[in-house]
């Protein structure tokens, strides 16, 4: 019986040394796909393989030996002794490999649970498969299956509706004050790499002019140009705080730059208008006590990551109910896998039985030329007689037992009893 | 006639809120989208209860108190449906149709006949006065609404809980925003309402004004808002300042509409309100 085999191996179970080695690259893909495909164990397979993770999808005959051909493939292919990555390797096969696919798409398998690229990825993977006539009739169901059940994770949870970064809570809390980041200017104390990535967020989020200031004025200059900001120097940073809406600091000053004082100076020159400042400098830079200032908003380091880390437990409340899904979509797509092959194996059991009844039939009809034509149809009707007769009951059975847990048992017992041909195909109507 | 209307409209607004809370706890834009269906289905049976009464009765029915609450909740109804169309802050559906169906069930308490109007509200003015006065208070209702969800939002945000209760609610920018528009028309209406009360109180009384408790306490109510106006757009009492400026003007709001009434007798108190 044909069966889903995955060998692979992702983040948790390898170090990124390893993954690298084992990554298959876009240019190389292609080829990989149709070598995978030229393992006679195998009949179906598409790639995956993403900075985190590496896994081949198969179909196979034999998934014993499908494994090992892949084993084998992957080494060869990297030119890597399976020795040296053969214990990070996992394996899984039938319902377990199902459900991996679908975790894996759902982003259940992740290593931030809930983040949205891998489904892109998978979908990616897929369409190469597809492409390289590497995928077929299996293939297809299963990953259609898998993204119907990432986009029904996505709508019935809310498992990637929080940021669970700190420079993402950032924005969602700029969001949170000022409605959209557009048109919001920022100002960036300090030219350092931790202000450089916040504001790069800052920007994809959509946040508009860019201001530096710096105590080395020509850093402030540099980074300005990279975000088509203005510089200010450093002495002139109260003015930056009249006009700006988000500020930045992340310098190694050892006192703070920013007091409680300052800042009521600032706001009543404001308006009143919102301020919010993002503090990751350690040790702070901005004094504590101005996050009590009316519209003034102040985040640290610390109260950005214990954001952080609360939509990481929320995410992982929502993966429960994520898992609930993916459960009961497997459910599902056994039961269709497994109908899959109960009419095949009837066709072939009739099939089997009209050829021995047809060749005995005839070679008793070659014995005797002088029956006539009444007493040749009575033979025709009496053989088939008993062949229906005998495959009636198997056949209501099997019938009757569709999907359930047995049906996988009785079908190869009927192919292994009566030395059935090896499926092809086989018509199944795509339901969705 | 009116009186079914007037039931079915607020079966509806029960549902709407039940809807409208619905959405707030699972978040489901569905929830929300029908809820809006929901509660404008009431508010066209609302309509059809005040034509309905203005067709029996022959005046426009804001006449007493039953008249006065189902006037101002289907103000308030008409504003959420303005806001939510324009602003699309659907957490404020379910704070604005419960204070709605609140109205709506203690009008349910209160007599509902149709008397003969009294001579002294037999004037060309009175329609446009009630009209300015409760369409101003509904928007005083909705900036109220906006102050109360903006002191949550910004409590959440100061003391840097996120969490749920964050999720669900607009941004500060949003809700501050609303507040001065909800000034910006509110004010002029009450403006306008207090004017042509003024007048119509020229016609029926011979004075413009006479310090009846009403009257006293809408300019106490007018100044208020004048205040809150004023410091906005001189010294930026925005944010905080000014939702709880709209939370007390509200309250003044409701106590010119119903303290009034109910504890300080004077000429706006109507004759068939018995507590």
């Amino acid at each position: 019986m044909l069966e889903l085999i995955i060998i692979g191996l992702n983040h948790k179970t390898t170090p990124i040394e390893v993954r690298e080695k084992l990554a298959f690259e876009e240019s190389e893909m292609e080829n990989a796909l149709s070598q995978a495909h030229s393992l006679p164990s195998l009949k179906e397979n598409m790639i995956l393989s993403t900075c985190n993770r590496v896994e081949i999808y198969a179909i196979s005959q034999n998934a014993e030996k499908g494994i090992l051909d892949l084993k084998d493939f992957l080494s060869r292919f990297h030119d890597l002794p399976l020795i040296n990555f053969e214990k990070s390797l996992y394996f899984l096969i039938g319902e377990e490999a199902v459900r991996h696919i679908f975790r894996v798409a759902s982003s259940l398998d992740s290593m931030v649970v809930g983040e949205p690229q891998i489904l892109g990825q998978i979908k990616a993977a897929y369409t190469l498969a597809t492409e390289s006539n590497t995928s077929g009739l299996i293939l297809h169901r299963l990953l259609h299956r898998a993204f119907h059940v990432a986009k029904r994770v996505r709508s019935e949870t809310r498992i990637g509706d929080s940021a669970v970064s700190i420079s993402s809570v950032a924005v969602e809390l700029a969001e949170s004050i000022f409605g959209s980041l557009e048109q919001r200017s920022v100002l960036l104390i300090g030219a350092g790499e931790m202000c450089e990535l916040a504001a790069r967020h800052l920007v994809a989020g959509g946040a508009g002019k860019i201001l530096v200031t710096n105590r080395t004025y020509e850093r402030a200059v540099s980074l300005a140009k990279e975000f088509n900001g203005e510089a200010i120097p450093f002495d002139e940073m109260g003015q930056g705080l009249k006009k700006v809406d988000i500020v930045i600091s992340a310098t190694d000053a050892p006192q703070y730059l920013i007091n409680h004082d300052q800042v009521v100076k600032v706001m009543k020159e404001r308006k009143q208008s919102p301020i919010f400042f993002i503090d990751i400098a350690d040790p702070r830079d901005i004094a504590p006590e101005v996050g009590d200032i009316e519209n003034a908003y102040l985040y640290n380091i610390d109260d950005l990551q214990k954001v952080a880390n609360e939509n990481i437990k929320d995410r992982e409340k929502e993966a429960q109910k994520a898992e609930a899904i993916v459960q009961d979509e497997v459910t599902k797509f056994v039961h269709w896998y497994q109908s899959l092959e109960i009419t095949p194996t009837i066709i072939a059991l009739r099939n089997k039985f009209e050829e021995i009844r047809k060749g005995e039939l005839e070679k008793m009809l070659s014995l005797h030329p002088n029956f006539s034509e009444k007493e040749r149809r009575s033979l025709e009707a009496l053989t088939s007689a008993i062949v229906n007769k005998i495959l009636h009951d198997p056949l209501t059975r099997l019938k009757q037992n569709d999907g359930e847990a047995m049906s996988d048992f009785y079908i190869n017992t009927l192919r292994t009893l009566f030395q059935l041909p090896e499926r092809t195909g086989g018509e199944i109507k795509e339901e969705d | 006639m009116n009186i079914h209307f007037f039931k079915l409209a607020s079966l509806f607004y029960l549902f709407g809120t039940l809807f409208y809370s619905a959405y707030i706890l699972f978040l489901k834009d569905s929830l929300s989208k029908l809820a809006t269906i929901i509660v404008t289905i009431g508010f066209v049976s609302h309509t059809l209860a005040l034509l309905a009464r203005y067709l029996e009765a022959g005046y426009t029915p804001v006449t007493n108190l039953y008249e006065s609450f189902s006037f101002f909740a289907w103000m308030i109804i008409g504003i959420l449906l303005i806001a939510n169309f324009k602003y699309k802050i659907k957490v404020l559906g379910a704070f604005l149709t419960s204070i709605a169906l609140i109205f709506m069930l203690f009008a349910f308490a209160l007599p509902k006949e149709i008397l003969p109007l009294a001579p002294v509200l037999r004037s060309f003015w009175h329609p446009f006065h009630v009209t300015f006065a409760f369409l101003g208070n509904a928007i005083f209702t909705l900036a109220f609404c906006c102050g109360v969800i903006y002191l949550i939002q910004e409590h959440q945000l100061k003391s840097k809980k996120m969490g749920a209760i964050a999720k669900r609610l607009p941004s500060l920018k949003v809700l501050d925003d609303l507040n001065y528009q909800s000034l910006k028309f509110g004010f002029p209406l009450l403006t306008l309402g207090i004017i042509t009360g003024a007048v119509w109180a020229e016609y029926a009384w011979g004075r413009y004004w006479g310090w009846d408790p009403k009257e006293t306490w809408s300019l106490i109510t007018w100044f208020l808002y004048a205040a809150m106006l004023h410091q906005r757009l001189t010294v930026g009492w925005r944010g905080r300042k000014a939702a709880i400026m709209a939370i007390a003007g509200f309250f003044a709001v409701l106590f010119t509409f119903l303290g009034v009434n109910l504890i300080l007798p004077g000429l706006h108190t109507y004759s068939n309100w018995k507590p």
